[in-house]
């Protein structure tokens, strides 16, 4: 792909004008929401996969490389080969992959 | 300005909305045949499917001035039974010959099942025999990244040319793939689980213009038939050229659709 340093029309101070305001709320809506989760009672001992997988994603926010939208889908995107036979009683897509090896089964 | 939304499923929009995108400038809608929010019981429920996009939605676009084309398929969620899939896709030959049908779609995976994969190259197998252009619907979340490279590799086991070829919803982590293989690209403007405006911006000017679209997909779900317009406004808040705007969202469907002699602007 082309070189992405750049590319935007905008200098950095004109995206953060542009942008700062919305993107500010929107990490306040992020701690927020794990603060909600700590407030929570846990269900069981392990870890929800949605949320280990959250938290994961936002390590890649902070360890300073470039293209972190597409590591943060890659990272929440399903890996596995297995193909199932039929979508028969499967779950509509859940946001994160499912961890444990199913023989094809719902994931 | 004028604009083509060449993904949208105006059977579930009221007629307002088709106003509101004359308005806004909308000259043409590709609608691609679709899951309609629950399964149909019978392969006549998708013959007046067809016979709807066909016939009627044509008609109740030209009174806003907009050009109304069609792509028919069995889409993937409901391709699960293979016979059932095949019933229908019987039905599909005959009306392939309208004047508004411009190909097969939108074809694809769900789940990514290998009852979805048989009727995802059936579905090819009906657009090389036909000679068809094909747009491809691609999975959701986490199931997008795998989907889409199991529906990249059928169809590069046809003889059908990529170049012929739109995959629709890439994000971030697909797009780069489908351009380097050879393939359209389209981005799908939702309100909240899909490609907003600014990431659509975002991947245009890390991927370039070339061979690359934005749509609404509006359907019976949260979605907003004036998600194109909205992504053009973003793209000219953030000081992208008209030209670049004008590519991304009149020329380039254009050009990927007029490759088909039955899609025309004019008369
Ligand atoms: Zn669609």
């Amino acid at each position: 792909m082309s070189d992405p340093i750049f590319s935007c029309p905008q200098n950095r101070e004109e995206v953060i004008n542009t942008y700062f305001m919305e993107h500010r709320a929107k990490l306040i809506d992020l701690a927020a929401y794990l603060d909600r989760l700590d407030r929570a009672r846990p269900v069981g001992d392990d870890a929800d996969f949605r949320d280990t997988a959250f938290r994961d994603a936002i390590a890649i926010l902070t360890d300073g490389q470039s293209q972190r939208a597409r590591r943060i889908l890659d990272l929440l995107s399903d890996h596995s080969t297995a193909m199932p036979q039929s979508a028969d009683g499967m779950k509509g897509a859940l946001g994160a992959p499912h961890r444990v090896s199913t023989e094809g089964g719902a994931a | 300005m004028r604009y083509i939304d060449p993904h949208i499923h105006m059977v579930s929009r009221t007629t307002d909305d088709y106003q509101r995108m004359a308005q806004a400038g909308c000259v043409a809608v590709t609608e691609p045949a679709f899951w309609a929010g629950f399964d149909r019981s019978s392969a006549q429920g998708f013959f007046d499917y067809y016979r709807q996009l066909t016939e009627y939605e044509p008609k109740r676009a030209a009174q806003f001035g907009i050009r109304h084309f069609t792509w028919l398929c069995i889409n993937p969620k409901e391709a699960d039974d293979p016979g059932f899939a095949r019933e229908v896709i019987s039905i599909i030959p005959d009306f392939l010959e309208r004047e508004t049908v411009l190909g097969i779609g939108e074809i694809g995976l769900n789940k990514n099942t290998r009852n979805e994969l048989i009727i995802l190259e059936e579905q090819i197998a009906l657009a090389e025999k036909y000679n068809q252009m094909v747009l491809v619907h691609t999975p959701h979340l986490e199931d997008k990244l795998k989907g889409t490279r199991l529906i990249m590799d059928a169809i590069s086991a046809s003889s059908i040319e990529p170049g012929r070829v739109l995959i629709d919803h890439v994000e971030e982590h697909t797009v780069g793939e489908v351009l380097d293989r050879g393939f359209w690209a389209g981005m799908t403007l939702y309100p909240d689980t899909k490609c907003t405006p600014e990431r659509a911006a975002d991947i245009i000017e890390m991927y370039g213009t070339e061979r690359l679209w934005m749509n609404s997909a509006g359907d019976w779900g949260c979605s907003d038939p004036l998600a194109v317009p909205k992504a053009r406004l973003e793209m000219a808040r953030r000081g992208h050229s008209a030209e670049t705007i004008d590519t991304v969202t009149f020329g380039n469907p254009q050009c990927f659709l007029s490759q088909c002699e039955k899609f025309r602007l004019e008369d």
